[in-house]
């Protein structure tokens, strides 16, 4: 069953790994979700949070290709692992056109900000888990979303 | 030694290569790489041989390492010179060969302006090799290359690429030294197995009734021959070899059953589909064994030591993994394992080999069987003899017909299957042994893909024996025509012209020239001896004569045109659902 993974590796910071990461992922003929890479505590050392959507096989294989690389340190699959905390940064605009007072009551409820407010719609930030995020991005869609930007997932090992 | 010496990048280069202990090189000069090979001009330790071909010589670079486990090295200038290699590094990707092709580019400044002769080398490169590098310092030199040799021969061997900006060949550092030790921190081959999976591997080996080992290229590049052969005869555990491995244990050997897969041995093939407990030693599952795999080995339990984990559980379910070195593995099984006699197993397997020899039709006259002449050959040459192949048909007679003797003495590129190989290849071999009898078999298609080299053997006193098995076809392809796709002939005749009548059945007296080309002419022009046999009866004495002369040998074979490459598991297939073309023979 195609599953959505989350997989976390560190990378030596070099010229073109990331282009060696996203190139295997597509030469094994996989779509990447979303993929972030920023530095570590470690400037020479970088985080790649990765977002794929497959089977748990074909995730295990593409985790092997990966560890082959000779600039990927470690990877790790977290998605169904606990000792991880996981957040995503999203930014939308909403429009306030249906019922204003009632999706300000509801962005606040999810403790998002409200980073513009103008006379057609609201722009709002959060910061929360997947599921957060999931629920609240449920919560305003029937009011009509008018753009959304996403971070994508990273995470931090929570021992 | 030049610890406090200034140097510039040529300097470094050179005594980088000479440090990893590489004597030749394969090149091609052009406009970037001049100043390195103005380093190069007088250079006694170092040998460069001027290929014709940039492709040439990354094949012989890796025919070089095949044949001698050591790393091969080429040489090319930035853009057409770079791109020309890729089909040779893809080569030795797909067979997991340790080699090192460093290209010059465009000066750093020029990178991204589509200047001229620019291209992305080591973006070209990145999906056909095991690792690339573009050094736009010369402070980062000496550094990769030092990663770039380690990385190439350990683990799961394979092609590094260095790409070397002009500026920086021509810049110069101080205090330069050649770096001792490689830091990797995202590159630690593991190699000593697991010792719990091998016990327990060991334990499923004493209870399986029908066990089997299945061996390829990993043995060979593990240098594993002797700890397998001890474990096989330890236990009486028939094997198999695929292509790659071929060699590695003598093909005589009373427990080797031949070849598996699309053109495998019927014993091969069945016991593959039979066994309980398969062992895969350096072997990859690849789809030409396996054929139709959701039916391969229906009743086995897989065990799988090979050095590279992803290739563990990709293509098949495995219940014992075993990540490492196959020789240390072997080694470390054989402690564990109690010697076995022959079974039932064994004995009918050794039966169904000597149940179903490998058989041709023998006709003197006419022009030979492909298999006689293989055949011939395997009866002739020296007991050291490395034999290279091109690819098609001619290189299945001669994985089937050759008798295999020794590990790196057959040489061939079975993953990629890349024509034109041959010739390079033998090239690359004969330099890495040059008191041994190096033979290059190729078909008459796959000759004409680098046939230039012919001119770079007679120069360089390069004295491979060419077997050309010519049947006037691109005979592989014929052969998938002739049984799947009604015979149509499509654009495999090599004698076709645009003015052959429509109906023409392929090569025939009408033909406007004898030959077409004349490869003893074209040997001749080149410098090379050459030599035909029209019909059977003259094979042997060209092959004797050929393998006398002390320079490099072009023996064209006339060879029955229409003959098919036998055993054949049509594609799609269980391998057990053999065509074993006896049918032809006896009609
Ligand atoms: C026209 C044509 C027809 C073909 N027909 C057949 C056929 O009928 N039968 C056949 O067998 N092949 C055939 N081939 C070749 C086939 O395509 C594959 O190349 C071949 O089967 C792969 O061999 P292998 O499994 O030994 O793997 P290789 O490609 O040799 O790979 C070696 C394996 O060993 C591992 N390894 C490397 N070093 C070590 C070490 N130190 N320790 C442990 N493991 C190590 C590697 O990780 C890898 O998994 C054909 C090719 C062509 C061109
Ligand atoms: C570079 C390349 N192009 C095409 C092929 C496809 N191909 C495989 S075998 C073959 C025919 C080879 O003919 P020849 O060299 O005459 O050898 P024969 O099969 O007749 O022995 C072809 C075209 C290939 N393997 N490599």
């Amino acid at each position: 069953m195609k599953e959505k993974h989350t997989i976390r590796m560190k990378v030596v910071n070099t010229v073109g790994v990331m282009a060696r990461i996203t190139g295997l992922i597509s030469q094994r003929g996989y779509n990447i979700d979303n993929i972030i890479a920023s530095p570590s505590e470690d400037p020479n050392i970088y985080t790649v949070h990765l977002v794929l959507t497959e089977t748990e096989e074909k995730i295990e294989q593409i985790g092997k290709q990966l560890n082959k690389l000779v600039d990927v340190i470690k990877v790790s699959d977290i998605s169904h692992n606990r000792n991880y905390i996981v957040r995503e940064f999203i930014m939308v605009k909403i429009s306030t056109n249906k019922n204003r007072s009632e999706l300000l009551q509801l962005i606040s409820l999810f403790e998002a900000k409200v980073l513009d407010l103008c006379a057609h719609y609201v722009v709002a930030s959060m910061t929360g888990s997947p599921r957060t995020i999931m629920r609240f991005l449920d919560a305003v869609h029937p009011f009509g979303i008018m753009e959304l930007d996403r971070s994508g997932e990273f995470a931090v090992k929570d021992e | 030694m030049n610890k406090g010496k200034n140097m510039n990048g040529s300097q470094i280069i050179i005594d980088a290569l000479k440090k990893e202990g590489v004597n030749t090189i394969f090149g091609y000069p052009g406009g970037v790489v001049i100043p390195l090979f103005d380093a190069l001009y007088g250079e006694s330790e170092l040998r460069v041989i001027l290929n014709r071909h940039e492709q040439a010589a990354v094949h012989a670079a890796d025919g070089y390492a095949r044949s001698s486990g050591k790393v091969g090295v080429a040489l090319v200038t930035s853009g057409p010179g770079a791109t020309n290699t890729i089909t040779g590094i893809a080569t030795a990707k797909l067979d997991s060969i340790p080699i090192v092709v460093i290209s010059g580019q465009v000066k750093n400044d020029f990178i991204g302006t589509d200047g001229f002769q620019e291209v992305d080398m080591s973006g070209l490169t990145r999906p056909v090799c095991k690792h690339s590098y573009l050094v736009s310092d010369i402070k980062d030199l000496g550094r990769v290359f030092k990663e770039a040799f380690h990385i190439a021969q350990s683990g799961r061997p394979g092609p590094v690429s260095i790409d070397i900006p002009t500026d920086v060949i021509t810049a110069s550092i101080r205090n330069y030294q050649y770096p001792e030790k490689v830091e990797l921190p995202g590159y630690k081959p593991t190699i000593s197995g697991n010792p719990r999976q091998i016990k327990k591997l060991a334990q499923e080996i004493q209870i399986a009734e029908k066990p089997l080992f299945y061996t390829g290229g990993g043995i060979v590049s593990s240098g594993a021959e002797q700890a397998l052969l001890q474990v096989v005869e330890k236990t009486n555990i028939p094997f198999v070899s695929t292509l790659m491995g071929l060699g590695s244990i003598p093909s005589d050997h009373p427990l080797f059953l031949g070849m598996p897969g699309m053109h495998g041995r019927y014993a091969a093939n069945h016991a593959m589909m039979q066994c309980d407990l398969l062992i895969a030693v350096g072997a990859r599952f690849d789809d030409r064994v396996t054929g139709d795999i959701r039916r391969f080995a229906p009743n086995a339990v897989i065990a799988h030591i090979d050095i590279d984990p992803a290739e563990i559980g990709k293509n098949v379910l495995t219940a014992i993994p075993v990540v490492g070195d196959a020789k240390h593995i072997l080694n470390s099984l054989n402690e564990h394992l109690k010697p076995r006699e022959a079974n039932g197993w064994c004995k009918a397997v050794i039966k169904w080999k000597e149940e179903t020899p490998l058989i041709y039709e023998r006709r003197e006259s006419e022009p030979a069987a492909p298999q006689y002449v293989i055949e011939t050959l395997s009866r002739l040459v020296d007991e050291d003899a490395v034999i290279v192949t091109d690819v098609g048909q001619h290189q299945m007679f001669t994985a089937l017909y050759y008798r295999h003797r020794k590990p790196r003495s057959f040489i061939t590129s079975g993953g990629l299957g890349t024509m034109g190989f041959g010739l390079p290849a033998a090239m690359g071999a004969q330099m890495a042994n040059p008191e041994k009898q190096v033979i290059a078999v190729c078909g008459d298609g796959g000759f004409q893909m680098n046939i230039q080299e012919l001119a770079t053997c007679a120069l360089n006193c390069i004295n491979v024996k060419i077997l050309v098995l010519n049947n006037e076809y691109l005979g592989m392809v014929r052969q998938w025509q002739e049984m799947f796709w009604n015979k149509h002939y499509s654009k495999v005749c090599l004698r076709q012209r645009s003015n052959c009548p429509p109906n023409c059945k392929g090569p025939n007296a009408a033909c406007p020239e004898k030959y077409f080309p004349d490869f003893v002419k074209v040997a001749e022009a080149n410098g090379v001896l050459g030599l035909r046999a029209e019909k059977a009866s003259e094979v042997e004495s060209v092959l004797k004569e050929g393998f006398v002369h002390p320079g490099p040998v072009l023996m064209e074979c006339l060879v029955r045109k229409e003959e098919n490459v036998y055993p054949m598991v049509p594609a799609g297939k269980a391998i057990d659902e053999i065509l074993m073309g006896n049918e032809r023979i006896l009609k």
